[in-house]
């Protein structure tokens, strides 16, 4: 009733206005990235500026692809995101698993243990985890860059949320058909919880994908930079040269838009079911 | 002793769960509990790379006697206190906008709000720097049309901040956006058409009815968004520096440089102490502010 009242009203007209100048200015900056990454390169630092290019031109991306390293980013930034994704998925299944459907004398302590530790700022670790990892020899190192992208509560108290909603009497009917415990989580688990892993997978894959602090600490050889830092380091080297540096920018940023155009369900669901209650 | 051999029967018929948990829980261990333990430990330490040396809270206070640090906490709530209050508005406002709308368009409008979201902060600040730029960006550009004098908006103290604070909110929120959309499609449409009954216009339904009920949301996205905004880092990093004059060194960016640029590993451990501690009373007030149980 009350929907289809308002829908007649004028002020729908004006609100629907309203969002579409306030999308726009959201998404301009974007939009102004890729303008200048497709302008004349001389064009960048010239007044009044186009918005839309009147001579588009992928110079500026081959002044970027001719820096060196810019592949190597590319790659290091692909396999860490890729490692720390695959490896957070199965292992914080388990432990999701173990904790949603399993009763064991300190489950709940650790659970809340996670719980609680999701409240700690990640920075507080910053300082000790570079001297360990020094002491592991793994500064400048895939390892290095991984193993800390993999240890956060975040995941398992996902998963827990997750997998408390599949039916208990499924998991005991596999059980009793003679699934071993293992089995059960492989074959019966995992194939009802995907929906769950996609969300969690997206995450963390977009989270690693994007980072900047830790790797920019782990790091110091520019062939161990991932995409992110090495555009920093770029941007510290080539200060005033706005049109190469919205290339690199653009070619970093497309991956993530594509996969967010491709998988708009899950982002918004799982926005949703991270800020679930425990 | 039969206590004991039953409690170790239980731990055994359970053994299935720890195995389970094992893999992360150690991983988790190692790389998340030991370094939070060893971050206490280390600000209590004079630590070097040929030694360490325990010096009980002698970091603290010198940290507490560095002006620069204080300068860092006012900073940090500055931006915090501009940042989150401005976003869950935006957040508010535009998803009481699009909430009467139909399915399809309200989807249209949570991905276009969160697109850059998914963009890297380093993408996002190198855009802003772009556009900040003195000469040839493009805000001093839109303001000339309107007859303002170009502005070095990171250069001057006073302006730094609130460039900072004004990117933030115009990039952010679009996650609060889909949660606060998420609940107020979860409350029950009942209670709307009883208060239209009553005769409540909208303004008052939303401000009666609406607002209260989204309270554990907002609750969630206050205490998330201010720890968040307490750990800005790589905007600062890439945009100022910390700098003019030490007007945007935040918390985390001084933490950054007295470990990473000074070497000083106990003063940066003590203020990352702080960190916590303030972080762990902000979420503990917010609880207790915000957090009385809704009821239907």
């Amino acid at each position: 009733m009350l929907v289809e009242e308002k829908k007649t009203r004028p002020g729908h007209y004006l609100s629907f206005v309203f969002l579409l100048g306030a999308a726009i200015i959201a998404l301009l900056p974007l939009y102004w990235m890729v303008v200048t990454a497709l302008q004349q390169p001389t064009l960048t630092v010239s007044f009044p500026p186009e918005w839309f290019p009147s001579n588009p031109t992928f110079l500026n991306f081959q002044r970027f692809f001719g820096r060196p390293h810019v592949l190597t980013w590319t790659t290091n930034s692909l396999i860490v995101a890729l490692a720390v994704t695959g490896i957070q998925i199965f292992t914080c299944a388990m432990a999701g698993y173990a904790f949603a459907k399993k009763k064991f004398p300190g489950g709940n302590f650790l659970f809340y243990l996670y719980i609680a530790s999701m409240m700690i700022p990640g920075q507080v670790t910053l300082v000790p985890l570079f001297l360990i990892m020094s002491r592991l020899n793994l500064l400048d190192t895939y390892a290095g860059l991984v193993l800390p992208g993999i240890a956060g509560p975040f995941g398992v108290f996902l998963m827990k949320q997750f997998i408390s909603t599949l039916p208990t009497d499924l998991i005991e009917a596999a059980t009793i058909d003679g699934c071993g415990e293992w089995l059960t989580f492989m074959k019966v688990i995992l194939p009802l919880a995907k929906p769950g892993l996609a969300v969690l997978g997206i995450f963390t894959f977009m989270g690693q994908w994007n980072q900047f602090l830790w790797p920019l600490i782990i790091t110091n050889s520019s062939s161990m930079r991932t995409l992110p830092v090495g555009l920093a380091l770029l941007q510290e080297e080539l200060p005033m040269q706005y049109g190469l540096l919205m290339a690199g920018a653009t070619y970093a940023a497309i991956p993530m838009i594509i996969i967010f155009l491709m998988f708009q369900k899950y982002f918004l669901r799982g926005i949703t079911v991270g800020a679930l209650k425990g | 002793m039969a206590a004991l051999r039953q409690f170790g029967k239980r731990v055994f018929k359970a053994r299935w769960a720890y195995f389970f948990v094992l893999p992360n829980f150690a991983v988790y261990t190692v790389f998340f509990l030991i370094p939070v333990l060893w971050s206490m430990v280390l600000s209590l330490l004079d630590y070097q790379w040929w030694g360490m040396e325990f010096v009980g809270l002698a970091n603290y206070s010198k940290v507490f006697a560095n002006p620069i640090f204080w300068k860092a906490l006012v900073n940090t709530a500055y931006y915090t206190f501009g940042v989150v209050p401005l976003w869950l508005g935006k957040a508010l406002l535009i998803s009481a906008l699009i909430f009467p709308f139909r399915k399809p368009l309200q989807t249209f409008f949570k991905a276009a709000f969160y697109l850059p979201h998914v963009t890297s902060a380093v993408i996002l600040s190198l855009i802003w720097m772009w556009i900040y730029n003195p000469p040839f960006g493009l805000l001093n550009y839109i303001l000339g049309i309107f007859g303002f004098d170009a502005v070095a908006w990171l250069g001057n103290t006073v302006t730094a901040m609130p460039s900072l604070i004004l990117m933030q909110v115009v990039m952010g929120g679009g996650s609060s956006i889909v949660l606060i959309s998420a609940a107020m499609n979860g409350i029950p449409t009942y209670l709307y058409e009883a208060a239209e009954l009553d005769g409540a216009r909208p303004a008052q339904i939303y401000l009666r009815v609406t607002l209260p009920l989204l309270r554990p949301t907002l609750l969630y996205l206050v205490v998330t968004g201010t720890i968040n905004s307490f750990q800005v880092f790589t905007n600062i990093y890439l945009m100022t520096r910390g700098g003019p004059q030490f007007s945007t060194t935040t918390i985390v960016y001084m933490i950054y440089d007295t470990a990473f640029k000074q070497f000083q590993f106990g003063p940066a451990s003590a203020m990352a102490m702080v960190l916590f501690v303030i972080t762990a009373i902000f979420a503990i007030v917010q609880f207790r502010w915000l957090g009385q149980e809704v009821e239907y």
